[in-house]
């Protein structure tokens, strides 16, 4: 099946902005994590959508785009973990999850 | 020998070292360090001697029985530009005096001069070696006695060691900035013996006035010094001697220099004018007298002139200036000596008056001049240590304190005889041989100077004669007037005493003046070369020596008849105007002190300086610094606190608002709007990127 690259790299583009619109705009730290993680998988996208642009293009059997994927959702995986390790910390500490109290670096 | 003649200064120096740092801790507090070390110094300028001697004596008869123009004409140069080859250079060429040089060089400046460390020895050296470590090794026996129980007894020991010291440095220094350096260290020993008791006031004034002349001679002598430098390139003695033997200088400059030098000497020999510091000198104790203001230190001034014989002898100026200073020298400080009752005052004007006959003789023979120093030493050492031990015994300095003395002090009567008779040159004591050496060579020379000496020399001889008449009949003839029992002093001064009246007596036949011992007297030993022994032998004469020995003879007789009986008043104040010009010092203290001191110095001088200093000094200073203040008020006003704290002030209150009150506010600590930013960031970037 052939579609055209553009289709999956708009996907991308469009699942990046909501991403940072959501890291941006939510005051939970919940959901800022879940943001960050839909700008990653946009980014998981882009990858896997250029390596199969690639392989057409050099008509080799190249899997460079899809095994680096599934590298960046292992290591999605253990960033999420680390995340809400924080959140849960931070937690503890505040009795909050919003982000806005957590400004102890404030001048 | 003579290559280790540096250790004859260097010992009593280590003395002085050793006596500092642990003269108290010694069982006899120190005292036993300064007489071993002199000792030896004795023995080793015993050995310099007797090399130097000798070899001069070998040159002399090598030359006097050839009689040819060749030996004669060997100059002193010839001898100095060998120094320190082995064996002295006198001997490679055959005959000349004997000139040893060594030294290191401490430092160099200017092209190719330098300042040595160096030694020089000759026969000048080596006489003057063996008359100071003799004497000061008799005055440091003599001092153990004389100042026994004196609080600052360890420290009288180590200032006599370094004196002796100073004394030998200047001696063998074989370059005039040596010499001047020792020069200013006897000085300064000087100084603080005169002052050692320094609880009272007098002998700090004796001792203040005792420097303050000095130096001011001193001035003279670094004039004369840096003169002959700045002629010669120069600071060594021999090179400036080979110097003048080629010839290529200026002679009215070298004359200057000579004269500036011979002012030196002034001060440091008690000469007129500059002599009053010497009968204050003897608020000092008298060992310290007998050594530093009879027999050593003041013969400074004569050694400086004997060792630069060669040079004064190219110049008449300063010779005739030389004999001028002596001669009237020899004679005020005679007269002045007659109306003292102080024993010490009457044998330091003798002092002066002595010192007077060496310059006057040195304008006429190197060896009158020496040799009367030499004899001199021996005898006015005994007699001031004589003055000590009646010091010691009657506790007054005073004659009219004294009387009587011959009975209960009898080594001191005897040993005080000898050396009196040897300064009233009666024969055959010392002091008559030197001061005939010095009056032949007067009438040898000749001339107005020459006769002018001549006469003053052989009235002063009937003075000297007179005033140790008076003193010898007022001390020990009569009734005792003092208080207590006088007692003859302990050993350890008497022996001294004993000791030296043997050269007193007898070393004046080291130089008899006969045609069989001619080659091997003093004259030969001591010689600066062939030219100066042969070229001015004083000719003994009988008439001369004749007529001399009947004025002393006189002069005996004279006090003996004033004197036998002791007179109700003593005559010598009985003279109206006459005395009270010599009690008053012919009015040169006053001079001195009140003319020049206080009445010019301090009055016309003084306020001309401070009007001066006020009205035009000090105005120059003050609009100097008005100016300095307007400058530094408007530099302060408008660069200071406007322009330099402007733009001090604008930056730091720039980087004050900017970073309080702009940048502060993006350090929010909100996560959300440092990731806006750094959205905006790569956003921007990549539109750049894409862009570009």
């Amino acid at each position: 099946m052939q579609i055209q690259a553009v289709y999956p790299l708009v996907f991308a583009a469009l699942l990046f902005c909501v991403g940072v619109y959501g890291v941006l705009s939510r005051r939970n730290a919940v959901l800022v994590l879940m943001s960050v993680e839909l700008m990653l998988a946009s980014v998981t996208v882009n990858l896997v959508a250029f390596g199969r642009l690639a392989a057409e293009r050099t008509g080799e059997a190249l899997l460079t785009g899809q095994s680096f994927a599934l590298f960046v959702l292992a290591v999605g995986a253990a960033e999420v973990g680390v995340g809400l390790a924080i959140i849960l910390l931070l937690y503890r500490n505040r009795a909050s999850v919003n982000i806005d109290d957590a400004d102890l670096m404030k001048y | 020998m003579s290559d280790y003649a540096w250790l004859i200064p260097a010992l009593p120096a280590l003395s002085a070292a050793l006596i500092f740092a642990t003269g108290r801790q010694w069982p006899r507090k120190g005292a036993e360090i300064g007489i071993a070390t002199i000792a030896i110094a004795l023995l080793l300028s015993v050995g310099v001697a007797i090399e130097v001697f000798s070899n001069n004596v070998d040159a002399a008869a090598a030359a006097h029985g050839e009689e040819s123009e060749t030996a004669l004409a060997v100059p002193v140069a010839d001898a100095a530009e060998q120094p320190a080859e082995e064996g002295g250079a006198a001997e490679a060429h055959g005959g000349g005096a004997f000139v040893k040089e060594a030294g290191f060089t401490l430092a160099t400046f200017g092209e190719d001069a330098s300042f040595e460390a160096g030694m020089r020895v000759d026969g000048l050296t080596a006489m003057m070696f063996l008359l100071v470590t003799f004497v000061s090794l008799m005055v440091q026996v003599y001092s153990t006695g004389y100042m026994h129980g004196d609080p600052r007894y360890t420290y009288f020991f180590g200032l006599l060691s370094v004196f002796t010291a100073s004394m030998l440095l200047l001696v063998i220094a074989n370059n005039l900035m040596l010499v001047l350096v020792g020069w200013e260290l006897v000085g300064i020993c000087s100084f603080l013996l005169i002052g050692f008791w320094w609880e009272e006031k007098e002998n700090q004034d004796a001792a203040i006035k005792a420097f303050i002349t000095t130096k001011l001679g001193d001035v003279g002598l670094i004039v004369g010094v840096i003169t002959l430098f700045g002629m010669f390139g120069t600071f060594n003695i021999g090179e400036i001697f080979t110097a003048v033997e080629a010839g290529d200088y200026s002679q009215s400059l070298l004359t200057f220099g000579l004269v500036a030098l011979f002012i030196g000497a002034i001060g440091k020999s008690a000469q007129f004018p500059l002599h009053t510091w010497l009968p204050d000198a003897m608020a000092g104790p008298t060992p310290v007298s007998a050594l530093i203001h009879a027999a050593t230190m003041v013969t400074a001034g004569v050694f400086l002139v004997a060792r630069l014989y060669p040079l004064y002898q190219t110049s008449d100026v300063a010779m005739t200036v030389i004999a001028v200073i002596g001669a009237v020298t020899l004679f005020v400080a005679g007269l002045l000596a007659l109306v003292q009752d102080d024993v010490k005052k009457v044998l330091a004007y003798s002092t002066i008056s002595q010192l007077g006959y060496m310059v006057a003789a040195l304008a006429f023979s190197y060896t009158a001049g020496i040799f009367h120093l030499f004899t001199h030493g021996f005898f006015k050492a005994l007699l001031f240590l004589g003055a000590g031990s009646l010091i010691h015994a009657v506790h007054s300095n005073n004659m009219s304190d004294m009387g009587g003395l011959r009975k209960a002090m009898p080594i001191t009567f005897w040993t005080f005889l000898i050396g009196s008779l040897a300064l009233a040159a009666i024969p055959p004591l010392a002091g008559f041989w030197s001061k005939d050496e010095i009056l032949a060579g007067a009438l040898g020379g000749g001339g107005a100077t020459g006769t002018l000496v001549l006469v003053l020399g052989s009235l002063g001889g009937l003075i000297t004669a007179f005033y140790m008449t008076r003193v010898l009949w007022l001390v020990f003839a009569g009734e005792y007037r003092g208080h207590g029992h006088p007692h003859e002093s302990p050993p350890a001064m008497a022996v001294p005493l004993i000791v030296l009246a043997v050269p007193a007596a007898l070393i004046g036949f080291i130089n008899i003046p006969t045609d069989a011992l001619h080659s091997v007297g003093f004259a030969a030993w001591t010689m600066f070369s062939l030219e100066y022994f042969e070229g001015h032998p004083a000719e003994f004469n009988v008439v001369l020596a004749t007529v001399t020995t009947l004025l002393a003879l006189g002069g005996i007789a004279l006090g003996t008849a004033l004197y036998r009986r002791l007179p109700e008043r003593d005559p010598m104040l009985q003279m109206g105007p006459l005395t009270t010009l010599l009690v008053r010092k012919y009015y040169l203290d006053d001079l001195y002190s009140d003319v020049i001191a206080r009445g010019l110095v301090r009055g016309t001088l003084a306020r001309w300086a401070y009007w001066t200093n006020d009205h035009v000094l000090d105005r120059i200073v003050y609009l100097a610094g008005a100016a300095a203040v307007s400058l530094g008020r408007l530099t302060y006003r408008y660069a200071d606190q406007r322009g330099i704290d402007g733009v001090i002030h604008g930056l730091a209150g720039g980087a004050n608002v900017l970073g309080r009150d702009l940048l502060r506010k993006v350090q929010s600590g909100n996560v959300q709007l440092y990731a806006g930013a750094l959205f905006v960031g790569v956003f921007v970037l990549a539109i750049a990127f894409v862009a570009g």
